[in-house]
């Protein structure tokens, strides 16, 4: 029997947003790092940790992450994981000022293009847009990654804007 | 948020002349819809909705009959002079506190307990002397005696709860034993776990020990009748807006002799006698701890919230929530993969719950894409997540106006919210 429930909430929860969020990819502390950063949410209690090791031309080799969170956070985490290795650290913040427009709005018409292929990538987070309050749980992670890249060691989603 | 008008679910019938359809009548918003679906309000515990009564009371209040109060020898200042003190009036009824002038009114029950850590923990506490909580504290029932304790040293204990969610009694007592805790400062209920603390036999043993008791009311106000002087209790504190009043106004109860004995809170109009550069003095209890003009609507609309809640009654009131309480958990308790926090034998109208393989939030937005309105969190009780090794759960709270086919429908809907995650 066919559950028509919850149907208009696929849009939130994607099969991918499920399937990361249960199943994550670049869970655990890495054994050899170069940045980390902790992020929190104070209004709800998540919490993410990131890893970052460094490639020799100081792009992103690698990322991971724990995170005691919702799905969305979870799986927001992982698929930043998978989009921004091999990337700059000038062209993750690109990224990352990217999605989230899209976690606000739920598109970002005007992105660069060189984005695209990793925004398609991202874009069952989008549905985000549509329930302010789990916005957060979406941009904690990159807030985080931020965090790291710039050396801080801590930020939380209540240091700035969502 | 998408909101139109249109009829509630189907409410019920409880025997003895409880009738939740003409309740719900009372209520405007429970005719809003959300997202499409008719709005199930099961987030009491947080704040609860208010009826027609408070709503006219302060609307009423705005239109015909304003001033400051206290202080304007005019007409309309004496006239809601006299509409604000019947506020004090009621909540002295409601508590059946002996003498109208213990009732300090203030912001929320938050304020209510910061007054407390400054002027009793501050004014006649000795540092060496220390404050016993709970385990199943609210934030605002840690942190300020927190802030005590970095301030002045006194030492904070609290104390554990038994995993059914019950405070523990042996080791209550025997944290008090040495005769040093001052003042026990406790929830009468868990607002994560709906347990009623034995709040008299608190006090017995608290001041068989020397020990001054402050009850946090938040959520027992709303479900039972308190009598402070058959609880015989020192000090009591409750909110208004989660009595179907409004936000901003909040109740410290004391005994006349301890609040005489408490330096003021804060400074500034309303609360002195007279004021000179050299020297200030401070009006008599309980003035001296109401600095500033004080919440004059929310008293008019607290003094129609309570008079609806005496009008219904707490009999029945207490019976209605009982019913639906040991429904949800009767429905709730059956989901497989659904867990209830605590399994205390006095509870409230509040259960707690986690979903396997579901964060609480998740199940929050699930449900409320259904119009169901559930908190999801830590509830501002991280201690208490943590002692049951959690971070957050979903919690459903129930007031007069809740109906069973509300619980029926969170039930039939978590039950779908466990095979969404599954």
């Amino acid at each position: 029997m066919s559950d028509t429930t919850f149907d208009d909430l696929r849009d939130l929860y994607q099969e991918v947003i499920l399937d990361h969020g249960r199943r994550p990819r670049h869970t655990g502390r890495l054994a050899a790092f170069d940045a980390t950063a902790k992020g929190d949410n104070p209004l709800c209690g998540d919490r993410i940790q990131v890893w970052v090791k460094y490639a020799a031309d100081d792009s992103i080799a690698e990322t991971s992450f724990e995170a005691r969170g919702c799905a969305i956070s979870v799986a927001s985490a992982d698929l930043m994981a998978e989009v921004v290795a091999g990337r700059s650290k000038a062209d993750t913040a690109s990224l990352f000022a990217a999605f989230r427009d899209l976690s606000r709005t739920g598109s970002c018409p005007d992105c660069d293009a060189r984005l695209q292929p990793a925004l398609e990538r991202l874009a069952p987070l989008a549905g985000v847009h549509e329930y302010p309050s789990r916005v957060k749980c979406a941009t904690l992670p990159w807030h985080t990654l931020s965090a790291a890249l710039d050396g801080r060691g801590e930020t939380s989603s209540e240091g700035g804007p969502a | 948020m998408n909101v139109t008008t249109r009829p509630g679910p189907r409410p019920n019938e409880i025997p003895g002349g409880f009738d939740v359809a003409r309740i719900r009548e009372d209520f405007p918003i429970l005719r809003q819809t959300v997202r499409g679906k008719p709005l199930v309000f099961l987030d009491s515990a947080a704040s609860a909705q208010k009826p027609r009564v408070v709503i006219d009371a302060m609307r009423d209040a705005m239109e015909t009959q304003y001033a400051n109060v206290h202080r304007g020898l005019h007409w309309m200042s004496e006239r809601t002079t006299d509409a604000y003190e019947a506020a004090r009036d009621a909540v002295a009824t409601l508590l059946n506190a002996p003498d109208r002038n213990e009732i300090v009114i203030t912001r929320n029950v938050t304020e209510s307990l910061n007054l407390m850590a400054h002027s009793y923990g501050r004014g006649v506490l000795r540092p060496d002397q220390a404050v016993l909580i709970s385990a199943m504290e609210h934030h605002s029932n840690i942190v300020p005696w927190q802030m005590l304790r970095a301030d002045r040293g006194n030492e904070l204990r609290v104390a554990p709860i038994t995993d059914a969610g019950e405070l523990d009694m042996d080791a209550f007592e025997a944290l008090l034993a040495d005769g040093k805790v001052g003042l026990v400062s406790i929830t009468h209920m868990s607002n994560v776990l709906g347990t009623y603390t034995p709040a008299q036999r608190i006090v017995q043993i608290a001041h068989a020990y020397g020990a001054k008791v402050l009850f946090d009311g938040a959520q027992a106000t709303v479900h039972r009748r308190v009598d402070v002087q058959a609880l015989d209790c020192d000090f009591y504190a409750f909110t208004g807006h989660k009595l179907y009043g409004p936000t901003g106004i909040g109740i410290l109860w004391g005994r006349r002799e301890l609040l005489e004995a408490m330096p003021p809170f804060q400074g500034g109009g309303e609360m002195i006698s007279s004021v000179t550069y050299e020297r200030s003095t401070w009006a008599h209890v309980p003035h001296k701890f109401e600095a500033g003009t004080p919440p004059i609507l929310e008293g008019i609309g607290l003094k129609a919230a309570i008079d609806y809640v005496q009008a219904i009654g707490y009999e029945a009131i207490a019976a209605h929530e009982a019913a639906l309480t040991d429904h949800a958990l009767a429905r709730l308790g059956a989901l497989d993969g659904v867990r209830i926090l605590g399994s205390a034998q006095d509870r409230g109208g509040v259960v707690s719950f986690v979903v396997d393989r579901a964060h609480a939030h998740d199940v929050a937005t699930l449900l409320d894409r259904q119009g169901i309105a559930v908190r999801a969190g830590h509830h501002c009780a991280e201690p208490l997540m943590h002692r049951f090794g959690l971070e957050s759960t979903a919690r459903a709270s129930f007031a007069l106006y809740t109906t069973r086919e509300e619980i029926d429908f969170l039930a039939d809907t978590l039950a779908r919210v466990r095979e969404f995650f599954t």
